[in-house]
Formats: C-alpha cells, structure tokens, sequence
C-alpha cells in the first residue's frame, strides 16, 4: 500500500528538497491548500497529526459527559435532540480521523494512543455533568468556545482538515443554540430550575474560558502554526471574542457570568477580566481532572469489550472475499 | 473575517417549533378539527409507542459503549427513529385522554405500561442486542407495512413513515446476524446464546386479544397473529444464511408474556425509574 508519506517521499526525490519547499512554502504564502499527496515538512505533518488527532480524540471523549443524560434527559423531545447531539460527536469525530489517517497514521494507531493515555484530548471533558443544566451550559458555553476556535480552522492550510472543519462548525452551531434554548427554558421555569442553570453556568464558565489555551506569552507552539496557516488568530483573541459573544447572551438568558471584574474597557475596546486560574488548567491537562480516569476508563472498556465483535466482522470479512475469490 | 463568520450561530432567539409538525401523522383533520383517538385506538397506539420507547431507551445506552464508532452512530440511529415512532403514537393516544406525550412517558407506573416483554430485556452482550434488534426489526416491518393501510388516517400517516425506518433497521441487524454467526468460533458462539436467550420472548408478539380483534374488524389494527408467517419466513432466510437454528418451540423455554396488560418482567422498573427520574423530581415543570 502507498502512504501518502511514501508519495511524499517520492514527490521529494524526484523535484528535490529544495525544489519541494519552495513550493511547499509558495503555496502557503498564497495561502492555498495543502493536499495529501503534496510534498509537506515532517513537522507540518506530525503537528497537524498531533492537532487532528486531538480533537477526534476530543468528540470521541466529549460524547462521554453528555451521554449521562440520554437516559434521563427530561422530556422526549430533548431526549431526542440529546441523542442526535452526541450522535453527531461520533461522526465528527469520524470524519477527523480520516482526516489524520490522510497524513499516514491509522485510526487502530490513535485510538491505541487515546485508551493507552498518551494523547490529548480537551481537557474539557474531563468535567462532571451532574445536572441537566450542565446540557445545556455544555451546549452554550463548550460548544460556543468550540465554535470560536474552529470556525477559523475551516480555511486551515491542510485541505482535508479544512473541508472536516465546514461540515462540523454548520453542526456545532446547531448544539450550541440547543444549549442555549435548554438554559433559556430552565431560566423561564421554576426556581429549583433557575438556580440549577446559574449552577451549570458558574461551573463551565471557566473551564470555558481554558479552552483556548494558555495567554498567548505563554503558549509555545502558536507561533509556528500560525505561520503555517493552520491556526489564524491567538489563544488570547479569540478569548476575548468569545466573551464579547457571551454577555449579551447572558443577558437574554438571565444568568450572571461569574467573574465580578467582567467589564468592557472602552478605551482598550475589549473585556477586563479577572485573572484565569491557570494552576487548576495544569492539573486538569496533567490527567488529574475530576472525571479523567473515568472518561478513559470508559473509551477502554468499550474498545476492550468491542473487540470480539471486530474480529468476527474481520473474520466474516475475509471468509467472504475467500469464497468470491474461489469462485471467481 | 466577517462577523458573519464569527459567529455561525447568528443572533440567538428561541425556536418554538410546534410540536405538531414534528409529529408524523398529529396534524389536524382535513376538515380541520383536532384529531382525538377513540378508547381502543388510544390503546392501540400506547403499545406500539412504549414497544418502540423502551426499546429507544435500550439503544440509548449504547452510545459510548457500543464495539466500534460506527455502531454508536448506527444504534444511536436506530433509537432517533425509535423515539420519532414514540413521540408520534404516544401523542395520538393521548388525545383520548388529554395526556401529552410526556405525561404519557414520564408520569405512568409499570403496571400501566404496555409494552411487550421482548422490548424490556437488557441489552446483555453485543450479540443479545442484536438478537433483539433482529426479532424487533423483522417484527417492526411486518407491522408497519400492514398498519400503512390501516383506516385510521393517523395511524396509516404514523406506519407508512415508520415501515422505511425499520427496514433499515431490520437489514442492519441482518448483517450483524450473519458477521457474527459466521465471523469467529467466539462470535458464533455468542450468537447462538443469545439466540436461545431472545426466543423465549418471540411469541407474545404475535398473540391476538379482544381489544386488536374489535379494531382488525374496523380495519383500525393489525391481527399480530396474521404477521407470523412473514416474520417466520424471513427469519428462516436469514438463519438458512447464518446455519442457526431457532430454538425448537417444543423444548425451549416460552415466557408467559403479559405486557400488553401491564405486567411485565424485572427489567422495566429500573428502565423506567431512570428514565423519570429526573421529569418526576420537579412536578409540573417544563423543559
């Protein structure tokens, strides 16, 4: 079988280093895509692995906090969009993985570095979802930080990352305004309801905010991806966006955004706010998250219980090509 | 970047969809009055929608768990379109009452609960779910296809949307019958467990009662009795194709069955208890 890291390597010898990156180089600078069987530099292509991966590895986790509530969810027709939601996770995170596997690494490969621990993924996820508000500020505010950091991945330099990112920001858009209709309800219900949703809100909000990344001084691999075209804006822009999303919001819900210092600064024309406790961002992204080892746990289990099936498939799978090629 | 593209979502209002027009078959008459199911069509639809609930809720637990991406998405799949027939038929029945199809779901006991015992056994390994999904889907298709002619305009609406979904559902439990029967000396072996497990439970579908007899004669219901031969013969096929044998009626055990009258096994009172668990703790509340 021909890898596109085998294409890759051919392309180079027959154009030559040189030659490879000064077109590879060319067509960043026009910004334009690049494609599997393009020659690319090592590094591009693990960060983009790395990054690609992740963030499968992210829908795949992230299907885990909200399938709590498929059983309980609270009326059929949130019992329904619920299951449609998380369904929806596991396509993304289907479609992500062939995006990585285009760059030479199969999904059996990542899906061992997820269940053996030594992948990322957001440490979002590593929250509890105790109530069924946290439905809906999961929806609100971790799909709406979600939506701000990948709504620019859609014009990313790698093409099939790209084109993954369209189909999934049109479906993220839907879950985070599902979220914000279940805490809208619950604002407009009774007051068991309304403390449940200012509950979910002063937990998220935070982690929230840790979603993208540490303060840009801080955060060491942004530079080069940002010459690569494959991330368009700083961790510390894109924070303050999101925040200029949320109060208004806020405001239509009810809720109160639980940073007493949050106010926007006319002069400096964007948002003061508090100072983020990173130490808590550390402990969660070191794998010491509250619900960490049960998430991983989980994707184990079903990998591990999952695997009599797969072979019988495989073996099915090979018993029939066997007979089509005896009968052919 | 516009801002446009900043912020997909646009300005954020609420969305009142009403409710009827997400329901297959609940709009009004063609004269436009409301449509309101008589004593025994309500009770008709009750078990078709809590067959179709219970079974939802099953599949539901799936997700996260289920031996490959792919199935969580399948099985999740499956249960969407189990809950879509739910909503839909528990919505008819009780407009006999003036129940919505959330007090209907969230709000009655086990004993007032008609679904047939098949439905209610735990989901157990790979092979029992799907074993389930088999005697379900070929049962579903049987049904649905027949009840498309049915003289109720609602439940007709109902089953003809309905009888494309379980096909599907029907041919996806196929393939897993036969990639397990046939796949490894493991899976085989699972299979016909599970095979033996689910049989038991084969025969209350197909029992006839009053209540179906008085609407067969109005050409309201389906006879499930009328359904056995079809679902026999496909069955049939698809264990000729697998080299599985159905369980001999004669020696195998045959569960006594009862659901249709609100008795039922072990199984639904933690299936239900979770299931309302959460709609129950706030009386009256709306979500």
């Amino acid at each position: 079988m021909t890898t596109p890291a085998d294409l890759s390597a051919a392309s180079r010898e027959q154009h030559g280093d040189a030659d490879a990156q000064a077109l590879f180089d060319e067509l960043i600078a026009k910004d334009s895509r690049i494609e599997p069987r393009d020659w690319m530099p090592d590094a591009y292509r693990k960060t983009l692995i790395r990054q690609i991966s992740q963030h499968a590895h992210s829908e795949i986790i992230g299907m885990q906090p909200e399938s709590n509530w498929i059983a309980r969810a609270p009326s059929l027709k949130r019992k329904a969009i619920l299951m449609a939601k998380v369904q929806d996770e596991a396509g993304h995170g289907l479609y992500l993985y062939s995006a990585a596997q285009t760059l030479g690494i199969t999904r059996e490969e990542m899906m061992l570095q997820l269940i053996e621990g030594r992948a990322r993924y957001s440490s979002i996820f590593n929250y509890p979802t105790p109530t069924w508000a946290d439905m809906g500020a999961i929806g609100w505010l971790v799909d709406g930080a979600a939506i701000c950091n990948q709504v620019p991945l859609c014009r990313a330099s790698y093409g099939p990352y790209g084109r993954a990112m369209v189909r999934i920001c049109k479906e993220e858009s839907f879950h985070q305004r599902q979220g914000f209709e279940i805490l809208l309800e619950l604002m407009q219900g009774t007051e068991a309801q309304r403390e449940m949703a200012q509950d979910a809100v002063n937990r998220w909000y935070w982690p929230s905010l840790m979603m993208f990344g540490p303060p840009d001084d801080q955060s060491p691999n942004s530079a080069q991806s940002m010459a690569w075209n494959i991330k368009r804006f700083s961790n510390d822009e894109l924070r303050q966006r999101f925040v200029g999303m949320l109060v208004p919001q806020a405001e239509v819900l009810g809720v109160t955004l639980p940073d007493p210092k949050l106010r926007w600064n006319e002069a400096e024309q964007r948002y003061d706010m508090s100072e983020i406790d990173w130490t808590e961002f550390d402990e969660v992204l070191a794998g010491r998250g509250p619900a960490n080892a049960e998430r991983l746990r989980r994707r184990r289990e079903a990998h591990d219980e999952g695997a009599w099936v797969r072979e019988a498939a495989a073996a099915y799978a090979a018993k029939q090509a066997a007979r089509r090629a005896e009968a052919a | 970047m516009s801002d446009a593209e900043l912020d997909p979502h646009g300005e954020v209002s609420v969305d009142r969809l009403a409710l009827a027009d997400e329901l297959a078959g609940a709009n009004a008459a063609a004269d436009g009055t409301a449509v309101v199911a008589s004593t025994d069509a309500a009770e008709y639809a009750l078990r078709l929608g809590d067959d179709a609930l219970v079974l939802a809720q099953q599949l539901g637990m799936w997700i996260t768990r289920a031996p490959e991406l792919e199935e969580d998405v399948a099985l999740g799949n499956i249960g969407l379109d189990l809950i879509g027939h739910a909503r839909s038929l528990l919505h008819y029945a009780g407009t006999a009452t003036g129940r919505s199809e959330d007090d209907l779901a969230y709000w009655r006991d086990e004993p007032e609960w008609r679904n047939a015992w098949l439905f209610e056994q735990p989901n157990g390994d790979f092979a029992h779910t799907i074993a389930r999904q088999l005697v379900a889907s070929a049962y579903l298709v049987e049904l649905y296809a027949a009840l498309s002619e049915s003289t109720d305009p609602t439940l007709a609406a109902i089953a003809a949307k309905a009888v494309k979904e379980v096909d599907y559902h029907r041919d996806h439990a196929v393939q897993w019958t036969l990639r397990l029967a046939g796949g490894t000396d493991e899976s085989r072996r699972r299979m016909i467990v599970a095979v033996g497990d689910t049989w038991p439970y084969v025969d209350e579908l197909f029992v006839d009662d009053e209540l179906v007899e008085r609407l067969a004669v109005e050409g309201v219901a389906v006879l499930p009795s009328t359904l056995r031969p079809a679902f026999d013969a496909v069955i049939g096929e698809v264990f000729a194709e697998a080299e599985l044998e159905p369980p001999s009626g004669r020696t195998a055990f045959i569960a006594s069955g009862g659901g249709r009258h609100g008795r039922h096994t072990e199984h639904l009172g933690p299936l239900l208890a979770e299931m309302q668990v959460l709609a129950r703790a706030h009386p009256g509340a709306s979500w």
